[in-house]
Formats: structure tokens, sequence, C-alpha cells
């Protein structure tokens, strides 16, 4: 039995048994992020705020929901949205944030990719990060499920037919996904499982992993610059804190970042309130009917890109599925594909700053035409963004090799 | 000013993403159909004839046969399962339909009913033939005394519910609002060839602008359906609609008035956050 004072107040009580104190500076005061960041540095606690309202929200919906299929679109439709008090607002809270969330995850991402933070040292916060976006993916998918409205079974019967065209297991697999031969009663409640609690626990955790990646490399900089952060440190506990290049994480990182959250919040419930059909698409305000396809099916906004991919290589379904596969799993290697060993913001390395700015084009042409009916010259148009695509990540070591080269390995 | 430079350039791609898959998507999705037209401009109506409603009373004798007029004292001559079993469908009361009927569309739906509700494709007169015979022998004068009548006895004021009810829920249920469709299921799905659909929702998932549009003329967005065109006014039509808001979007207002209040506290939370920024930052700067 260690030896224990009287404690003087329940802050001293609490740090003779928790060391709060010290918690406090390591996780709070004394963790330092550099001091010359713009806003685009916020997302992250943007990020971090959105998913707490995604799980605030998800508690009270699943108060009354019932993931049933005789009973799971009129629990959503009629109790929530109609008889609940404040039901409608949770449910349109959960949507439109459940949209908004992968429109913050892309900023961020790019971002990442925009100032090399991936390289270097910071591998496992790049990693983990495409952990988050894999299973916030699973999530929305899940979770998209759930109302069980027309666009939640063609979506669930479309994606789910995808993994039969896995060789040798693939048929089997697929059952398997279901539970069921088609998208039925056990699909449903089994995504209802994984929406409400394998899921949202793999991200916490993936989330603290995330966080506790950036310790040691720390965040970057958007002049991309090495720091000594225990001289900086120093400079700053001195008293020196205009001179330092560094801040500490409470309060003065935060007070930008509670400023980023009010706008981004304005922007957020102007959406949930005026401007929800986005992402609460009216098609699936029509009960599931597995005898009725609906005219046009398409994911949601942000798995467009992915969809187009696999759409975009229309005369052979196999090679699509191969394409798609490939454009899930690429951006994990971004570190290892980038073969310029220094770290710098993409307009001091040339050929990447085009190859940036090709990606962002790209990307947004394979969303648009992702949503569009792949007839005609669109069929084409998806081919060829697809083929572009693939052939970027093809690119991407050689280029960086090239800007490495050319700038003396400076 | 760098900052506000990569504001701009966020919103501006994050913008050019988000007409590609809303406003184009949807205008390839839906191209672009007429207004809805209350007059029936293509219908042979009651070209100009004004009806006396005395006599009209007499005629109306040709509608209690199938019809009831409760206003006017007759009943239904049959049950409503027994009149559905024998036409397919259970016939309207016509106590309000000069109420919510188009008077000239009424006149032409009298005169030939598969022409003007625009379901010719459905009830040729040779496999299929519409339970309400054509009364177009009648002539315009008699059918214009018929509406007339119609009209002298239609309810002045009528809640959105009824229109509701007398317009689409012979054939449609609406389950939120707890009306079921006055046609057995089985029946009325049989009559139109699938099952009509519920329409709890159908304002969120279709919205007021198609909602009237497609009411006005089905076959209009909908081609070969087998829904007909009723003929609702402007003013019917658009209780109809509100009917299916107060159902399907039942907390519209409060939406609505909770939205600003929210922004406002969200406006100010803002102001005060970049105050508190201003003031830390002014110490590392």
């Amino acid at each position: 039995m260690a030896h224990f004072k009287e404690a003087n107040g329940v802050g001293e009580w609490l740090d003779q048994r928790l060391a709060t104190g010290t918690l406090t500076k390591v996780l709070m005061t004394e963790y330092w992020i550099p001091k010359n960041i713009n806003f685009l540095w916020a997302m992250g606690m943007v990020l971090a705020f959105t998913f707490k309202i995604l799980v605030i929200s998800g508690i009270f919906l699943l108060m009354y929901y019932k993931p049933d299929v005789n009973l799971a679109f009129d629990s959503v439709n009629y109790t929530i949205m109609q008889e609940v008090e404040y039901g409608w607002l949770f449910r349109h809270v959960h949507g439109v944030a459940a949209s908004v969330v992968f429109l913050v995850i892309y900023i961020h991402m790019l971002v990442g990719i925009y100032y090399g933070s991936y390289k270097r040292g910071r591998e496992m916060i790049w990693i983990s990060g495409m952990l988050l976006f894999v299973t916030f993916s699973a999530e929305a998918f899940s979770g998209y499920m759930l109302p069980w409205g027309q666009m939640s079974y063609w979506a669930a019967q479309v994606i789910t037919n995808l993994f039969g065209g896995i060789p040798l297991i693939g048929s089997e697999l697929v059952i398997w996904i279901r539970g069921n031969f088609v998208v039925a009663d056990a699909t449903l409640t089994r995504f209802f499982m994984l929406h409400v609690l394998l899921l949202p626990l793999a991200i916490m955790m993936i989330i603290v992993l995330h966080f506790y990646s950036l310790r040691i490399p720390h965040v970057n900089n958007q002049e991309c610059e090495e720091l000594d952060f225990d001289k900086e440190a120093e400079k700053y506990k001195k008293g020196d804190k205009k001179g330092a290049k560094i801040i500490p994480f409470w309060p003065v990182f935060m007070a930008k970042d509670v400023f980023v959250v009010a706008v981004f919040m304005i922007f957020f419930f102007y959406l949930v309130f005026y401007h929800y059909n986005f992402a609460m698409d009216p098609v699936n305000f029509d009960q599931a009917n597995p005898m009725k396809t609906p005219a046009h099916i398409y994911p949601e906004w942000y798995f467009l890109w992915s969809y187009e991919v696999l759409r975009g290589f229309f005369f052979s379904s196999d090679l699509g599925l191969a394409a798609f596969g490939v454009a899930n799993i690429i951006f994990f290697l971004m570190p290892f594909l980038d073969k310029d060993k220094t770290v710098k913001p993409a307009h001091k390395r040339p050929m990447f700053f085009i190859w940036f700015w090709l990606l962002i084009i790209d990307m947004i042409v394979l969303t648009v035409y992702g949503k569009l009916p792949p007839t005609g010259p669109n069929a084409w148009i998806g081919f060829v963004a697809s083929v572009v695509f693939l052939v970027l990540f093809v690119l991407l070591p050689i280029i960086t090799k090239i800007d490495f080269n050319k700038a003396g390995g400076k | 000013m760098r900052e506000l430079k990569i504001l701009l350039i966020v919103i501006i791609f994050t913008g050019i993403t988000y007409w590609g898959v809303e406003p184009l998507a949807h205008s390839v999705f839906h191209p672009h159909t007429p207004d809805a037209d209350y007059t029936f401009k293509d219908v042979d109506g009651l070209n100009g004839v004004k009806g006396d409603a005395s006599k009209g009373a007499e005629i109306a004798t040709n509608c209690i046969g199938c019809h009831s007029i409760k206003s006017a004292g007759f009943e239904a001559p049959m049950s409503a399962n027994d009149a559905a079993a024998t036409y397919g469908v259970v016939p309207p009361d016509l106590s309000t339909a000069a109420k919510i009927y188009d008077h000239n569309y009424l006149a032409a739906f009298i005169k030939n009913p598969a022409v003007a509700s625009k379901v010719a494709h459905k009830f040729d007169g040779v496999n299929k033939v519409h339970p309400m015979p054509g009364y177009d022998y009648l002539g315009n004068e008699a059918i214009a005394d018929l509406i007339a009548y119609l009209g002298s006895i239609a309810p002045k004021d009528i809640s959105a519910k009824a229109v509701f009810e007398d317009a689409c829920s012979r054939c449609h249920s609406m389950k939120y609002a707890k009306i079921s469709s006055t046609t057995q299921v089985d029946v009325v799905s049989k009559y139109m060839g699938s099952t009509p659909p519920d329409l709890s929702m159908m304002i969120r998932s279709r919205g007021d602008e198609y909602l009237h549009k497609f009411i006005n003329d089905p076959q209009k967005l909908l081609h070969g359906t087998s829904m007909p065109r009723v003929g609702l006014t402007k003013e019917s039509e658009e209780k109809v609609v509100e009917f299916m808001t107060q159902t399907g979007d039942s907390k519209k207002d409060e939406r609505e008035s909770l939205g600003p209040k929210v922004l406002m506290y969200l406006a100010i939370l803002a102001v005060f956050a970049y105050l508190w920024k201003v003031k830390i930052w002014r110490e590392v700067h």
C-alpha cells in the first residue's frame, strides 16, 4: 500500500489516485501541435465531433427502431418521423451527418496527400486513418439498409452480389453474408448488429489508435518543416510563446478548432433543416419491394467513384471487380508508392502537384458518372476515368522519384 | 488571406461534385415535363353550355343505379364489397363530385370515361370495358344540366382529408392516416393490374412538384400506368397534397420553425468562438 496524504479538494484527490495532472499535461496542455497550420488542420476535430453527433443521434434512434423486415420501415417513417417528439430531428441529423462525414473524411484525406503527411514516420497515422475510412464505409453501408426502403434493399442486393465475383468461393460467400439466398430478414438483422455494435466498436478503437499514432511523429505543418518538438516545447514553457514554433493542444489548438467546428455546424444544420434530400434519398421513402426494381440503382454519393471504377469496365465484370478491389486498397499504399524521401507540400513538388489535381478531377468525374446511367458516351467516359485512376497510381512511384531527383534530394 | 483562398478551393470542388450528383443526375433521371394543366383543354367538355340544376335532378336518376349521392339522400344500391365485386372498384359517391372535379373534365368523363381519364389503353372497349358506360348520347345540354345539379348539392367547403378520401381512397390506402382503400386490396389489385401503392410517405418519396404533375395527368410522368386522370381542380389537388403532407411530413412546420432558431444559436456561438480564438492566439502570434 502506497502512502497517501490527506487531499486538499477533489482535484488533488483525483490526482493522487489517477495522476490526472500528468494526464492533462500529456493529452492536453503539453501535447504539442505546430503553429504554422491552416483551418484544414481542424478537420480531424470536425470529424471527431461529427462522429459524436452520429453516436448520440444513433442512440436515440435505437430506442425506437425495429430490425425486422415487417416493422423496420414503419418504425422509422411512422414511429420516429411522425410520432416521437423530435424523432424526425434525430433521423435528419443522423442521415445528414452520415453523408457529410464522408465529405470531411475526403477533405481530411486529401489534405494528408497534399502535404505528404503519410510518410517519413507518419505511415501508421495514414494506415490507421485508411482503416477508419474502410470501417466508416462499412458502417454507412450497413446503416443505409436499416430503414428498409427501396434503395436500402436494392443497394444491398447489388453490393452483396459483388462478392459473388470472387473466384471459387464467391457464390457461397454471398449466401454466407446475406444469411439467405436473397437479401431478407436475416440480412437486415445482421447488418443491424454490425451497424450498432461491431462496427462502431471497431471505429472507436481505431480512432484511439489513430490519435495515438500521432504522438511520436507529431502533426505535420503547412510548410512540412521538420521541428525539434522538445526544443520548441522548452521555448514555449519558458514563456517565449511567440517565438516557439509550436502550440499546446489545449487551449490554443482547440480555440481554433472550436471556431471551425462552430462554422461547420452552421453548414451542417442548414442541411439538416433545409437541404437533406442529397443524404436521405427520396426513393428510400418507398418501402422495400423485391418484386419492383427502381429505375435507377446507385449508391450514396461517397461510394460513387469506386462504384464507377467497378462499372467502368463495362465489357468485363471480372475486370471491373478487380479494378474495384484495387481502388479500395490503393490508398493504403500511398506511403509506399511515394518514392520521394522528403516531406513537402504538393506545390513544391512540380510533378506531384499535377498528379494531385489530376487525381481530384478524375475522382470527381468518376463520382458524377457513377450516378448517371452507364449508356452511350457515359460508359466510355466512365471507362477512361477508371483507367486514368489506375494509371495515376502506376505513375506515382515514377513521378515522385523524378521530383526527388530533380530537387537533388532536398 | 491564404485560409480564405483554401476555403474557396474546397467550396468550388465540393460544389462541382454536388452539382454533378444532385441537379445534373436528377435532370437526367427526370427530364423536364410541362406544368400541370388545370383547364383540361384537351377534353371535349361542357363546350360553354350552361346547365339548369332543376332539369339535372331528373337526369341524375341515371346515376343512382350504381352511385350513391348521400347529400341528396340517395344511398348506394349495393354494399361496397358487392359493388367492387360487380364493377371491379367501388363506384364513387357523387355528393362532392362537382366541388372537387373540374366541370369541363366532369362533362368529358360522363361522355366517355376511358378517354377523359386517359385509360383507353386499358379499357379498349373490346377486351375490357370501362365499368362506367359513356353517356355522350345524352348531349351537351343534358350533361350540363346534370353537372349543374351536382353543383347545387355539393358542399361549399370541404376538408383536405375529405378530398383525399373522395378522390384517392377508393383504390389507395394511407396507413399512417389510418385510411384503407374502400375497395378491398385484392379486388382493386385485380382491377388495376397491380396493387395501388400506399400513399403515406409519397410526399417524401415523390415531392410536391412531382405529385401535382402526376395527379393532374399520370400518363405524362408514368406512361402506360393504369391510374386514371381524375380531373381534380387546382384547389382540390392542393388539398390532396396538403393532406399527404400532413400525413407523411407531419413535422414540416416544426422543422421549418426550429431551423432558424438553431442556425441563429450557432451563428452566435461562432462569433464567440471566433473572439475566444483571437484572444488565445494573440499570445502566440
